[in-house]
């Protein structure tokens, strides 16, 4: 439903409060200023995070999650996103958690959500080979041996990859680039004999990792054997969560915006009372109210196992894509020069941004997948 | 809070039982122009079903089912009044009657009016006897409303109205009109009433306008010593600028709420599809291709938004912000999504009448010029922007 319910409202006020006490956007300075790019997060920050629960809120209780669902998960990102929080919770808790739930044996469920739900280990989703999103022009090998499978080949700027105790692999078994049906999904551990990440210094801070895989040992996920079907879905749900980030960093880019506005004079007069400012700000926070009904929507498709929640799915990022880039650029524009300033928030936001704008789609490939369901 | 999930299935069946016994089957095909049910003693019925099926909506008092009882209404609870707009939805039910007293003047008499104008006009409403117009703006007042100056003098047993009102949406075919007039000509927002009176009063004349679509929906009315009783001031004197305001945001709810959009439009894809052709099913012109896909998305994020709105009305926490955006985003979309049409529609679109043209292009054509009134009929977009910039972001007049 729409509408939160009481376990809901607690948890996002629980997140508001945490983020504003623990991750103010200082913190992320503090982690870039100290290197801290590399790992991507501050471990006693992330340690707190699991002890909240959130490691756990789409993990079956069998597993020791709360099984919250989908919606809840966004609401705790949307505030974390509000702050550019450094963690990798959307990673660990969203992504690679939702391939075991949709995809895992129970042996591999047992082995793994719990650690996930207790906060015991970092987990990653390995999709990605080039610059653009594109899942199924995987082009990662995966090749049968004596124990198991072992896969050959690279991911591309994978989120929180670099020190994952767990990464979930896509690699095919068979055909080339852009056929689906040989796509499968592998889990590997951190440490395997020919894995070898490549920490990467991007524009948002966060933890970011190339990933070459050299005859690695991986298990098959599932049994028979996770796809194309678990990767499509698993892919939707983590796109859905980044797109709730993202109304979060939206949301706090519009806060700061409307600020400024309150508070800045010139020509003696507050700013906010110039009208070519007024109706960018009316349109910048009509944008906002449509997006965030999009993404509230394909949250709860996803909770109630909806038939259309790939094409919500893609809307939802679709438009939050649009919305904070939106939002990214007018944030540092009606600042004036202090916008331009590192001292200044707008450029972190900004940056953060445009990655989280790649991640997992960019409008045109959401905007063609959306027409390519519609049936156009 | 009443509906326990039990009772609203009970309600739920035997309003389906009812609907599927008493509307006719011809008032389950998509509404046409031609016999969209406005209603009142003027009204010529181009279907005779239109006027069955009004008149057993109406003995339940279904065209406005959250009004109380005593005044003709449904007196349905806002659950119920859920459960009865879907199960007409099942059915593919038309609206059996569309009113500007239903969904402008009749929420404000609910709230405004004395008892006896209450039960004067509400129930007339209700059965569509009565076709109502709106004159509100003026040749000299648009954008700025309050700057209206028609006068309505005291004339000790009654009012005396003379002035002009323009844009006066079918003034030709109302009964009756609800109109804002000048009392006080020393104040502005303070000086202004609202009188509800007969189109049939002497003195009053209504002259349609014709518009760029070749219809012609709006009027200019002229009002020349018209003589109004005074019992049919609603509110106080000089009290009438929150009755208007109160009455503009119903207006601006029910166009958000429905959208612009025709129920019987064509679907842009399909246009395009047809028009510019396809490679393997997708719209063969890419550029158009993603236009229409970013306009489809925007739209189903506008009826995302509409449906939330009313989730969290119906919740009980009243109208939160998104309310306040709909209307120029409604306005913004209907416009786009025209203007793509007849993109998508190129040499078919560009038919004015007769031979040569499918009828239903030439519809879709007009109605591309008509939308263009979108963004200006019920205030402005850039109105809409400063009550949103004002009332919702508290952004500052300029000193």
């Amino acid at each position: 439903m729409a509408i939160l319910n009481e376990e809901q409202t607690m948890l996002r006020d629980a997140a508001k409060g945490w983020v504003a006490d623990k991750a103010p956007v200082t913190a992320l300075r503090r982690l870039r200023d100290t290197g801290g790019w590399k790992t991507g997060y501050d471990p006693a920050a992330w340690k707190e995070m699991a002890e909240m629960g959130w490691t756990g809120v789409i993990v079956p209780e069998a597993f020791g999650g709360s099984e919250f669902g989908y919606r809840s998960l966004g609401l705790v990102l949307e505030e974390t996103g509000r702050t550019l929080t450094a963690s990798p919770l959307h990673a660990t808790a969203g992504a690679a958690a939702t391939a075991l739930v949709l995809g895992g044996t129970d042996a591999q469920k047992e082995a793994w959500l719990t650690k996930i739900a207790a906060g015991e280990i970092t987990a990653a989703l390995a999709v990605d080979e080039g610059a653009h999103h594109h899942p199924a022009s995987v082009a990662m090998k995966a090749e049968k041996t004596a124990s198991g499978y072992s896969l050959t080949g690279i991911k591309r700027f994978i989120p929180d990859a670099a020190d994952a105790d767990l990464i979930v692999v896509a690699a095919r078994v068979s055909g080339t680039p852009g056929d689906t049906a040989g796509i499968r999904l592998f889990l590997v551990e951190k440490g395997a004999a020919g894995l070898s990440a490549t920490p990467l210094h991007s524009i948002d801070n966060r933890a970011h990792a190339d990933l070459a895989f050299a005859v690695t040992p991986a298990e098959l996920l599932g049994d028979p054997g996770a796809g194309w079907d678990v990767l499509s879905a698993t892919i939707d749900r983590a796109t859905a969560l980044l797109a709730a980030e993202m109304m979060g960093t939206a949301t706090q880019a519009f806060e700061v915006i409307l600020d400024y506005l309150k508070t800045r004079t010139q020509f003696g007069q507050l700013i906010g009372s110039f009208q070519a400012l007024q109706h960018r700000a009316a349109k910048l926070f009509t944008e906002l109210e449509l997006t965030r009904s999009c993404v509230d929507a394909a949250l709860d498709a996803i909770d109630a196992g909806a038939k259309d929640a790939p094409a919500l799915v893609s809307l939802a990022k679709a438009k939050a894509n649009e919305t904070l880039h939106l939002a990214s650029i007018e944030m540092v524009q009606m600042h004036g020069g202090i916008g331009m300033t590192d001292a200044h928030d707008a450029g972190l936001y900004m940056k953060r941004a445009r990655v989280a704008e790649a991640l997992y789609g960019s409008s045109s490939y959401h905007r063609d997948r959306y027409a390519r369901l519609g049936g156009y | 809070m009443a509906d326990f999930g039990t009772e609203l299935d009970v309600f739920r069946t035997e309003t389906r039982e009812w609907l599927e016994a008493n509307c006719p089957a011809s008032m389950r095909t998509p509404l046409t122009a031609e016999e969209t049910p406005w209603g009142g003693a003027k009204f010529k019925w181009a279907n005779p079903d239109s006027k069955i099926w009004l008149d057993r909506m109406a003995e339940k008092g279904w065209t406005a089912p959250m009004w109380p009882r005593e005044y003709g209404g449904g007196g349905l609870t806002a659950a119920q009044a859920r459960v009865l707009e879907q199960e007409m939805a099942r059915i593919k039910a038309r609206p059996p009657l569309f009113s500007f007293g239903i969904w402008m003047l009749g929420p404000v008499l609910l709230e405004y009016a004395n008892e006896e104008q209450k039960k004067t006009h509400l129930p007339k409403i209700v059965r569509g006897e009565i076709r109502w117009c709106q004159g509100y703006s003026e040749p000299g007042a648009g954008s700025d409303l309050a700057g209206l100056q028609t006068r309505c003098e005291d004339k000790g047993d009654h009012f005396l109205i003379n002035g002009q009102k323009v844009w006066t949406s079918y003034a030709d075919q109302a009964d009756w009109i609800f109109c804002l007039v000048r009392t006080d000509t020393s104040k502005k927002h303070e000086g202004i009433s609202f009188v509800l009176f007969d189109m049939t009063t002497p003195g009053v004349e209504a002259r349609p306008i014709k518009l760029i679509s070749g219809e012609s929906p709006f009027c200019e009315t002229f009002f020349t010593d018209v003589k109004v009783p005074k019992e049919q001031l609603v509110g106080k004197l000089n009290g009438g600028w929150d009755i208007a305001k109160r009455l503009l945001q119903f207006e601006r709810q029910n166009i958000s709420a429905g959208g612009f959009g025709g129920a019987a439009g064509l679907e842009i894809e399909e246009v395009a599809l047809a028009h510019v052709g396809s490679d393997n099913g997708k719209i063969a012109d890419g550029d158009l291709r993603a236009r229409i896909t970013a306009h489809k998305m925007d739209a189903r994020a506008f009826a995302l938004t509409v449906r939330r709105v009313e989730a969290e009305a119906k919740s009980g926490k009243g109208l939160g912000p998104a309310a306040s955006i709909l209307k120029y985003a409604a306005a913004t979309l209907n416009q786009h999504k025209h203007e793509l049409m007849l993109e998508a529609m190129g040499a078919d679109g560009l038919g004015w009448d007769g031979d040569g043209f499918d009828r239903r292009n030439v519809r879709e054509t007009r109605a591309w010029l008509r939308s263009k009134g979108n963004s200006i009929e019920g205030g402005t977009s850039e109105i809409n922007l400063n009550v949103v910039a004002k009332r919702v972001l508290g952004l500052m007049d300029h000193q």
